[in-house]
Parts: structure tokens; sequence; C-alpha cells
């Protein structure tokens, strides 16, 4: 009966279902974990941006981190010198993480593999030294980046974190709506066909090496969108916020979550979120040195382990199950 | 003695070799014979480990070739020359000699085995250091022959030797196997889309077609059976 | 002019130590192509065991041939342990070109956060075998302390043995026939698994060996190595990947590059130097300095 309703419309109704449940749950957890809620936000953008380069397109990034601060610095300098409206600095951020983007776009056209790893890698190291440098980007501080008070209307209950959720969740909904278009797209058709074999894509008549400079920039847009957001999760963009681990940490939710799966970027955010606190549980009483890199071990063993078990992550395990249980249903 | 009994090969959905059963006296050739995609090369591949099989049993000697892993089969005297890539472009023509005997170790026969496979083929020794990637197609072949008789195999598996090749060329590489065989004893399993020039040097043939083997008998029967040829080899 | 003199001078010690990490990354590569991240975490995990040797022998050298062994040792079970489950599980699609590079991060961050645990945050210092004070000759000092010597030395030998055993040993031909033809290969009686494990075995001695050579201008920390991988990888791009030659060629031209840099524009521009000498390379000659073309398809 599902299957009447046509495929947009389901996307649009899911994504109002979740729109719904974000806005019955902020108000009834705690601040603290509204305040996570954006955070996993963020993730889930930056996840997306992942997922469309590396489950649809086949290219290895790892980069990201560094286009996230793209994205975070252009919205910040936009807010502070400019005095543009937040919602407008988001638009910035995709702008400007995308024209990046676009350039390391025709560069990785004409690499793959290892070759645009590691062009990606020194990029991610390079880019956050260069704001540490010039006093116009704020230097090793950093610029204020701030979501501001909540309009007056929504009342006196209604905190900074809530707004800051709500603006995060706001975001990222129309994200993940734009990103399931897209990947349903002719655009996402192309890119699907080039990451199955690129040879013959070519012979099909694509212009592979646009396609990829293409791929590359929406996910470069997807990613500066989620550097702003991140920002404004710690109402500042400064060097020392995307450093290499921040590639590394959306990589890994990536995979967790399942590269190829858009859904699956939720899973991973949330267990990028799980992480730290069951590393703080479980390192309860114990030394200083083990709280400190437990996370690290726990991140680095979970990778492992889906690499092993299941290299389509959590959303492929459930895909398996989902056809299990419906080709059991059918009998 | 090679004895073959109820090989079965599944790719995937696809049943590439279907109960096949044959057997190979030592010191003999049989051809194996088929259309392109019968099952041909799948065959060989079971027999050398490359391919996993699904059922059956294959025996070379006491030996149950299913059961060694490919880098095994070698010591135990068997050599695969596979169809297409089996020279390795990036070492020169001695290396990939060199390798074929490589798992001998220290044995002071080696150089001889060299001498023997350069008088084979006198060509390869005009072009020893050079790289294996400007040999032409026929040198290939020769060289991947070569890397193979290196090992002093008892069995030797062929994988359309003649493909790509100009016909004074094949006549020249089978000329050369079929007398090598007399002269050594050496067993050989000879898989061909070439039926001409491989039921002319074989004793036994055996025709797959879909996985299965459709005939089987002495090469010269199955190369006078006009109705035969037109039905699998289309001439 | 002696102010430039001096910076490349600089960049030669650092140079040859990154083409000693990216030669490490290159024997991986040709033999498994994998890019090995967790190097960083192997040679950080071999430094350290150094170190403690070091704590208990006061010596060097046996410090030094201790870290080497456990560097190689450490190579051999990662191959063993994750990198041929991984072979034997991925399929097709971009889940298994992804796979063994996520497993190598995994892997370094298992590493680096038990290393942290067992030994803490804090950065020491690895001692040096000679002196680091620059020398002197005639009246006037050149940037290059006796340790620098050393370490383009002990590099140079590293390579000169090596191209040894590729070239001129059976091993040698195993690991590169395993590398350009498994399935040939293994018809012909090589053990391919075996000699790929050897391969990162290699590896892991030569990273350990470049991490105990820099830990005493860079200090050790568990994460203090990562920019040492860096560097060795865009050094073993830049050269191609294929080659140890175009490694150390790669490494060098790096260590120059980046010399200058720091010289002229200041330690902030590094970074950024390198991912620009990266760039051009590869715009350039994509296949890298000396790689072949259409080589640079993973």
């Amino acid at each position: 009966m599902l299957k009447l309703i046509p495929r947009p419309l389901r996307t649009l109704i899911v994504i109002a279902l979740l729109a719904v449940v974000f806005i019955l749950l902020a108000d009834r957890v705690d601040e603290y974990r509204v305040y996570q809620g954006a955070t996993i936000a963020a993730y889930v953008v930056a996840i997306i941006s992942i997922v469309l380069l590396t489950g649809y397109s086949g290219q290895v990034s790892l980069g990201h981190g560094a286009l996230m601060a793209v994205g975070g610095y252009s919205a910040a300098l936009v807010v502070q010198n400019l005095h543009w409206p937040l919602w407008i600095s988001f638009f910035v951020a995709v702008l400007g993480a995308a024209a990046v983007g676009a350039i390391l776009g025709i560069a990785a056209a004409r690499l793959s593999g290892p070759y645009l790893a590691g062009t990606t890698l020194a990029f991610a190291v390079g880019l956050p030294s260069i704001a540490n440098r010039f006093t116009a980007l704020g230097g090793e501080q950093g610029i204020g980046y701030d979501v501001g008070l909540p309009p007056a209307r929504f009342g006196d209950s209604f905190t900074q974190y809530k707004w800051l959720f709500w603006i995060c969740a706001a975001a990222t909904l129309v994200a993940v709506g734009v990103a399931i278009h897209i990947s349903r797209s002719r655009y996402g058709r192309i890119w699907r066909a080039v990451r199955a074999d690129e040879t013959a894509a070519a012979l099909a008549g694509i212009n592979v090496a646009r396609s990829k400079v293409l791929v590359f920039t929406i996910s470069a847009g997807f990613a500066g969108l989620a550097g702003a957001l991140f920002s404004t999760t710690v109402f500042l963009v400064a060097p020392a916020s995307f450093s290499l681990g921040l590639s590394f940490l959306i990589l890994t939710g990536a995979v967790i979550g399942g590269v190829r799966s858009i859904y699956g970027a939720i899973i991973g955010a949330f267990v990028l979120i799980i992480i730290p606190i069951i590393a703080e549980t479980l390192s309860s009483g114990a030394s200083e040195s083990v709280a400190t890199n437990l996370p690290a071990v726990i991140t680095g063993a979970l990778l492992v382990l889906t690499v092993l078990l299941s290299p389509g992550g959590t959303a492929a395990t459930f895909e398996h199950l989902a056809k299990a249980i419906r080709g059991k249903a059918r009998h | 003695m090679l004895r073959i009994d109820s090989l079965t090969t599944d790719h995937g959905q696809v049943r590439a070799v279907d109960h096949v059963s044959f057997d190979v006296e030592v010191g003999s050739c049989t051809a194996v014979i088929g259309a392109n995609g019968a099952g041909k090369s799948s065959l060989l591949r079971t027999l050398s480990g490359l391919v996993k099989s699904s059922s059956g049993s294959a025996h070379w000697g006491d030996i149950d070739l299913l059961k060694l892993p490919t880098s095994e089969i070698v010591r135990h005297g068997v050599a695969h020359v596979p169809e297409g890539r089996s020279v390795i472009a990036e070492l020169s023509v001695e290396e990939n000699l060199t390798l074929g005997a490589l798992w001998r170790g220290k044995d002071p026969d080696v150089a001889v085995t060299k001498s023997e496979v350069l008088d084979l083929f006198p060509r390869l020794g005009e072009r020893l250091k050079q790289g294996a990637d400007s040999l032409s197609g026929g040198e290939r072949q020769m060289l991947a022959i070569g890397r193979a008789l290196m090992a002093r195999p008892k069995l030797l598996l062929l994988d359309e030797p003649s493909l790509g090749l100009a016909p004074i060329v094949i006549e020249q590489i089978f000329h050369t196997i079929d007398t090598m065989r007399k002269a050594t004893g050496l067993t050989v399993v000879l898989v061909e889309q070439n039926a001409v020039s491989a039921l002319g040097i074989a004793n036994h043939a055996i025709v797959l077609s879909l996985g299965k083997i459709v005939v089987s008998g002495s090469a010269s029967d199955i190369a006078s059976d006009e109705s035969l040829r037109h039905a699998y080899l289309g001439y | 002019m002696q102010q430039f003199i001096d910076t490349l001078i600089l960049g030669v010690s650092f140079g040859a130590i990154y083409a000693l990490m990216a030669l490490a990354l290159i024997l991986v590569w040709r033999s498994t192509r994998v890019v090995n991240f967790a190097q960083a975490g192997q040679a950080v995990l071999s430094t350290y065991i150094g170190l403690e040797i070091h704590r208990l022998t006061s010596s060097y050298w046996i410090a030094l041939i201790v870290a080497v062994i456990a560097g190689g040792i450490v190579g051999g079970l990662v191959d063993l342990l994750m990198v041929r489950p991984l072979s034997r599980h991925s399929g097709t699609g971009p889940e298994a070109a992804v796979a063994p590079v996520i497993g190598t991060l995994g892997l370094l961050a298992i590493v680096q956060g038990v290393v942290g645990i067992f030994w803490g945050g804090e950065f020491r210092k690895y001692p040096a075998a000679f002196s680091t004070d620059a020398i002197s000759i005639g009246g006037s000092r050149i940037p290059f302390s006796p340790f620098d010597i050393f370490i383009v030395a002990i590099v140079l030998a590293v390579m000169v043995a090596f191209g040894f055993i590729f070239q001129r040993t059976g091993l040698g031909l195993a690991m590169r026939a395993a590398a350009f033809g498994s399935e040939v290969a293994q018809l012909a009686g090589v053990r391919t698994g075996r000699v790929r494990t050897v391969g990162w075995s290699f590896a892991g001695s030569a990273g350990a060996l470049a991490g105990v050579l820099i830990t005493p201008n860079v200090f050790l920390a568990p994460n203090s190595l990562d920019l040492l991988l860096v560097f060795g990888f865009t050094a073993a791009v830049i050269g191609g990947l294929e080659s140890m030659v175009g490694g150390a060629l790669g490494g060098l031209a790096l260590g120059l590059g980046l010399a200058i840099v720091l010289q002229y524009l200041g330690s902030s521009f590094t970074f950024m130097a390198a991912f620009v000498v990266l760039i051009v390379v590869l715009l350039v000659r994509p296949q890298g300095l000396l790689g072949k073309k259409g080589a640079r398809r993973a």
C-alpha cells in the first residue's frame, strides 16, 4: 500500500515526521541532550557529504574537514564583517566550500585511489594552518559565530540551546531532502554508473571527468554547510576545530552508518556522539590516560570491525535484515 | 594418471563445469575443445586451484589437486599456463624464466633446465635481458610455456596457447609441445578453440559444450567426424 | 646565497627521513595495493619500544635494532591479522575500494590509543646517536650535524639494501612477481600470501627506523608521527608510488621544497606548501615523477 504513494511525496512525509519528532523530543529532553542533538545534526550533514562522494561516486577524500573549515569561515566572515543574517551565511558556507570543492574536484578528476586520498590528506593538513597565519581570519583564536537569541515570540522558556537545535535540525532536514533528491536524479544515476565501471560509463557517453568534478563540488557544498553548523555549536570558527582528526571522524561515521546510505548518515552521526559517552562510562575509575585515549581505541575498533564484518555499514546490515524479513513474509 | 571425476564448478548462478569426468594417461596428450564459453578455461582453472570447485574430484597420481592451494601444485609436478596474461610484463624475460624455478631453491639442475628451455625456444635466449613487455605475441607464449617448463613438470595444463597468434607461430609452438612430450613423457592437457591444431597433436580429445562433455574419444576419430565438427567445432 | 645553501642542506636531512617513510608506504602499496595509514601508529609503537629498551640498556644501538625488529614483527602481524582477512571478505564496489584504507585508519586509531594508554601523551625526546650540533668547517658553520650525516647515510644504506634484495635475490623476485602478477606467480609456486607478509614486515621495519631517526628532532608522542606519515605519503605520491627510487626522489624534492618555504615564508606555510608541491606534480605528471602512465589507476 505504501508503494501507491509516489517516492518524492514519501520522502517529504518522512522528513516532515522526523521534524515533528525532533520538535517533540527537544521539549522533553534536558538541555545537554538538545545541545548534543545539534551536534548530531551537524555530523549528519558532514557524513552525507562523504556518502555522496564515496558511496555514490567511489572517490575517497580525507580532506573534508578542511572543506568544512572553508564553509565555517565563509559563514563567520560574512556575519562578522557584512552583518548578513544567519540563514544567508549558511548559503555562503555552501557556496564557498563548493567553489573550493570544484577546484579540488578538477584535480580529483585526474586522480584516483591513493593519489586522491593523498592529495586530500595534504589539503586537510595544509588548509587549517593558513587560518593560523592571517589575522583577518582571526588567527589561532578564530572568529566568533553566533546563532543569536531565539525570537521573542517563542517565549521565555525557549532556551538558546533549543534555538540552536531547531536551526541545525532544520538545516539538516533540508540537506537530507536535497541529498535524497540528488541521489534519485539523473546525476545520481550517472555517478552510480561511473562508480560501477568508469570505462563502461565513458563508452555510454558519460563525461566522466565532468561528473567527478560535479559530485566533488556538491559534496563540498554539504561539507561547507556542516562546517557552518558545527561552528554554531561551539559559537566559534577556529583552526583547531578542523584538524585532520575531523576528516577521519566523519569518514568513520560514514563507514559505520553505511557509506552508500543517506539515512545511514543518521546512524553514523549517533554512533559518533555515543562513542565518547561509552568511553567515559567504561573508563570511570581508571587512570586519566585511559580516559583520554579510550574513545580513539573504541572508534578504531568499530571501524575495523565494520570493515571486516559488514563493509556496507549498519545500513547494509539493516537492508539484509529487511530483505530476509520480507523474504520470509512472502512465504 | 590424471583422473577427473564428476568435476563441477559454479560461477555464481552459472554452472561453468558440469560433472565432467575423464582420464588422461601418463605421457599422452588430451585435447579439450569446444566453443567459446564452453567451460574449457574454467576446467583448467579449477584443476590449478585458481577457482573453487563445487563438487567432484581430480587426482593426479594419488594427490587430490582440488585440496591444494594454487602455489603448491607446481611442487607436485603440475604446471598451468593460463590463457592471456601469462607472463609478467614488468619483469625481464630471464626473470620470468627464473620465476618458474624459484620454488626449486638451490637445485643445481635449474641451470640445466634453463638451457634446455632456451634450446627449445632460441628466440627467448636472444632477448633474455629485455623486458617481457617488449616481446611479440608468439614470443610471449613461448616465454609462458618456458616458465612452466622451468618447473620440470610432469603434467602440463595449456590454456589456449594459440590465441591471437599467426598460423606459422602456432604450428611452431604445437610442434615443440608435441616433440617435447614424446621425448620426456610429459602428460599434456591442451585446451583450445583452434580444434584443428589441437587434434593434430593430441591422442585423445573431449568436446565441451555448456560445461558438459558431449563427445569423447580418440583425436583422430573426432577429427574425421564431419557432423561433429559442424555441430560443436564450427567447421 | 649562503643561507640558501644552508636551507638546501637542511632539506636533505629531512628529505631523507620522508624518503624512508615513503619507502615503507611504497613497499606495502606495491605488494598489496593498500596505503597503510597505520604505518604512523606502527612506527610510533616501535619507537616507544625502542625508547623503553634504551631506558633499560642505555645503548642506542641495541634500542635501534630492537625497534626495527619490533617494527617488522608488528608489520607482519598487521598483514596476518587484518589485511589478509580483509582482502578475503571484500567484494567489489566502493566498499571494497574504501575498506582497506578505512581498516588501516581504524588500526591507526587503535594503536595510537593503546600507546597513549600505556605511555601517556607527553612529549619525549628520543636519543640521537651522534651530536646534533652543526658542524664547523674552516670558520663557517653548516647546518648539518653528525647526526644528520648519520641519517642520510643510513637511509642510503637501507635503500641500497632494499634495492639489492628486490633486484638480485629470489625473495625480491618473488615479491615483485607477487605484486605485478599474482596469479602467474602462484602458478609458478610463489606463496604470495607469505611474500606479502614479508613485504609488510620490511615496511614496518622501515617505518620504525624513520620514527627512531626523526624523534630526536620532532619528539615522540602518540600522534607525533602523523605529520611524518602525511609527508611520507606526499613524497611517495610525488615519486609515483611505484618505485623506491621514486620515493627517494620524492622525499628529497619535498624536503628541499619544505626547507625553502620554511626559510623564506615561515613555518605556517609549510603544510600548505606540501599540498602545493603535491598538486603541481600530480597535475603535470599524474603518475608521479617515476610512475608509469596508467599506473595511477589503483
